[in-house]
């Protein structure tokens, strides 16, 4: 089941290679989260010259109808380099949700600015326990006039510092963990009573705590189809970030793999001993079958199959765990050098961390996945 | 789990619980101790400790220990750590102060051994090479005889709190003719002499806990290399023998687990089926920690017998790390999203961290534990030595 890509997509692939190779080294990828904003909007403005910020959108809405397959290409690159920049926050999670819940004048009105790199954006649905429970919500929207007034707080959310505009999810009816009466609103960032409290995440971003103290929002899609919306918006973004997890344990496994050939301890390179010899190999099998989950998940989407969201949380699951295990041990074979901030592997290990938590651990989607099973 | 006690050495256990409570200073309670003192602070329980005459339990009484039985002393190391306290600072009093007893000269017992105990002087440890990790005997930092002094020139690495030191003792290369194990030294340098100069290394926790200290035409006087010339090998792993049982870390891991249920229950409900998940993993850990207490109390019965547990004491460093490493994730874990958060070092009032107190360390505690299983002789050497010297193979 290897894809056969096209020629547009191992375009679109050796055209991020190339990006990333010249503008997003090591280096280049430091100096863009030690700085004041933590991200850098030049870069930004590259990917959408280069056509990444408009390649999953359909064509309709001025989108190069790349779907999911052009997500999976673009973020297994991005997580070969560690990119920061929010294209899951703003094209896969927001822009996805813009483009299936939007009313035509809003799609007319907001993707443009997405597709052109002018507007960022963030999606705030986690509260201070919800967890991994979408419909968690007790935020509130309280209808007035022909708008909502959003209050509440949401906690945890990544990329709010460089935002514009943010995609809140609110109730407007029922009580908390009620799966029906949460609807989703477009929300100025920077409105009056909305303020935020930013944070450095452990993987290099920012993401901020944010209180709304009656903010003005516009519904986007129907009242109470927010959950539904959002655990499809997320099967999504579990594909996107798969494909950036197995990109980032690719880089893992060659750079141990390296460093096991040319690190010499008694006399050997440290790669001559049989018990990391295995290690290497589990490492190698962990990714095989990581990729292959990932372009099975990306298809599924793709595809539109039905229970899909099961395959996600299974593949989040299971290349969660690869990821974990393949983080543990390249710090572990690369020794103290793996414990270092200057050498890139522990940076790969902090940002698979992140990745197994956002929207949910391997063990919250092994057991999801089951129950979606038992439910079937 | 406890070891039997006969009524004085209960009575000793009261005595220490006791003092622990009235005389640990509240200063020394931060979030992350390890992290967040400074110099004056991590030497302010160790001089109420030296004050009572408690600082060097393993010090034989000539030397300025307390005089304790084996049951005492690790009486003593269990209520302290239980309650949480910084322990003294193991380079200074539990390594190279037993190497300079044992091997030393009557000068440098009298030199060094009062200043090691009252706190005076801070000692890092010069043994790792950027060339020489799991495999010690092979350091390269040389030390070249030149009338009264050796001058030394090298690269030490992960030294450990050097940017605190006074001292440094170092493993050096005086013969480099001989077979690697037979040409090292060991050798005292006062860490300000000219031509030492300490690096930090930041580590993936953001936090400053280890640096490069390089060598360079470092004039060290003859007077400071202890014992024998080329014998320094013998003193390195007779210090490395001292550190043995404390490493099952039983105390800490004990403290991590009772913060880690607090977390749980104030972060997930019973009727989330996360609940169900984490009572499982939290009793499947305590299990690892009841079994290798249980390990523990037996190998210090023994050793009050005059039995030896030999190398077989790298079981502790292993189970011991690998728990504590798996303590640190589940509470990483049970925070959820905030998770993802990390506080900024050095840990400053001016950087907001979101979430409950409770979760602040979480993050840095689960990086920064990554290192347990790689310092001190790799988990993969400690495993080697088991199979070579225990199972003989």
């Amino acid at each position: 089941m290897d894809i056969q890509f096209t020629e547009e997509q191992e375009l679109l692939r050796s055209s991020v290679q190339r990006l990333l190779r010249d503008r997003y080294d090591f280096d280049a990828r430091r100096k863009i989260v030690a700085s004041e904003e933590g991200w850098s909007r030049q870069q930004w403005q590259e990917f959408a010259e280069l056509g990444l910020l408009a390649a999953p959108f359909s064509e309709s809405v001025g989108g190069l109808g790349g779907g999911e397959l052009s997500t999976m290409i673009i973020m297994h690159e991005f997580g070969r380099h560690l990119v920061v920049e929010p294209f899951v926050e703003t094209i896969v999670l927001t822009g996805g949700l813009i483009e299936r819940l939007g009313s035509e004048a809003q799609k007319q009105v907001l993707i443009p600015g997405i597709v052109d790199g002018t507007s960022i954006w963030a999606l705030a649905t986690t509260e201070k326990r919800s967890r991994f429970d979408l419909a968690d919500v007790t935020t509130a929207a309280r209808r007035e006039g022909q708008d909502y007034v959003l209050s509440g707080e949401k906690a945890a959310v990544i990329g709010a510092p460089w935002a514009d505009r943010l995609i809140v999810s609110a109730r407007t009816s029922g009580h908390r963990h009620d799966r029906s009466g949460v609807s989703l609103f477009v929300v100025d960032r920077h409105a009056a009573n909305l303020h935020l409290q930013s944070f450095r995440t452990i993987d290099g971003r920012r993401a901020a705590e944010i209180s709304l103290n009656n903010v003005r929002g516009e519904l986007l899609g129907g009242e109470g189809e927010g959950v539904a919306a959002l655990e499809a918006c997320r099967d999504r973004a579990i594909g996107a970030l798969c494909a950036e997890m197995v990109g980032a344990i690719g880089e893992l496994n060659d750079a141990t793999l390296d460093y096991s050939k040319t690190r010499k301890q008694f006399g050997v390179t440290i790669g001559a001993f049989q018990v990391l010899q295995h290690r290497m190999v589990d490492m190698f099998i962990a990714h095989q079958e990581a990729l292959s989950l990932m372009q099975h998940l990306n298809l599924s989407l793709g595809a539109g199959e039905a229970g899909i969201s099961r395959l996600a949380s299974g593949a989040k699951s299971k290349i969660g765990y690869a990821g974990k295990f393949v983080a543990d041990q390249a710090v572990q074979i690369h020794g103290g050098m793996g414990m270092t901030d200057e050498l890139n592997v522990g940076h790969y290990f902090k940002r698979i961390s992140a990745i197994n938590i956002q929207f949910g651990d391997p063990a919250y989607h092994v057991l999801r996945y089951a129950q979606l099973g038992a439910a079937a | 789990m406890e070891l039997a006690l006969s009524p004085e050495d209960a009575a000793f256990r009261d005595e220490v619980r006791a003092f622990i409570k009235d005389n640990y200073p509240a200063e020394m309670r931060v979030p992350n101790p390890e992290t967040d003192l400074s110099k004056e602070q991590m030497l302010l329980w160790h001089r109420i400790l030296h004050k009572k005459g408690w600082i060097a339990p393993l010090w034989p009484k000539e030397y300025g220990g307390p005089g304790w039985s084996i049951t005492r002393r690790f009486v003593f190391e269990q209520e302290t750590t239980r309650a949480g306290t910084m322990p003294p600072l193991a380079f200074s009093v539990t390594m190279v102060g037993p190497v300079i007893y044992t091997f030393g000269n009557e000068a440098q017992k009298k030199k060094f051994l009062p200043r090691i105990l009252s706190g005076e002087d801070w000692w890092c440890q010069g043994y790792s090479e950027p060339g020489s990790g799991s495999d010690l005997a092979t350091v390269r930092t040389k030390a070249v005889r030149d009338g009264d002094h050796y001058i030394v020139n090298g690269h030490k690495t992960w030294t450990t709190l050097a940017q605190h030191a006074d001292w440094i003792f170092c493993l050096v290369r005086t013969d480099p003719a001989a077979k690697p194990q037979s040409g090292i030294s060991f050798l005292l340098i006062d860490i300000k002499s000219p031509g030492v100069t300490v690096r930090p290394i930041i580590t993936i926790d953001g936090s400053h806990e280890v640096n490069d200290v390089f060598l360079e035409n470092v004039r060290v006087p003859v007077e400071n290399l202890i014992g024998e010339e080329n014998k320094g090998w013998t003193y390195a792993k007779f210090l490395l023998g001292n550190e043995r049982t404390s490493m099952a870390g039983i105390g800490r891991s004990t403290r991590y687990i009772a913060k880690l249920k607090a977390i749980v229950k104030a972060e997930i409900p019973q009727d989330n089926p996360a609940h169900l998940e984490f009572i499982r993993e939290i009793a499947r850990v305590e299990l690892d920690v009841l079994a290798l207490e249980a390990t523990e109390l037996r190998v210090v019965a023994q050793m009050a017998r005059g039995i030896d547990p030999g190398p077989a004491a790298s079981l502790f460093k292993i189970r011991g790390t690998e728990i504590f490493q798996d303590i640190t994730e589940l509470t990483h874990r049970a925070i959820g999203n905030y998770g993802l958060a990390i506080r900024q070092h050095p840990g400053s009032a001016n950087h907001f961290v979101p979430g409950p107190e409770y979760g602040h360390t979480a993050s840095e505690k689960y990086l920064n534990s990554r290192k347990l299983s790689i310092y001190g002789g790799s988990n993969e050497i400690q495993r080697n030595i088991i199979a070579k010297a225990v199972l003989g193979l």
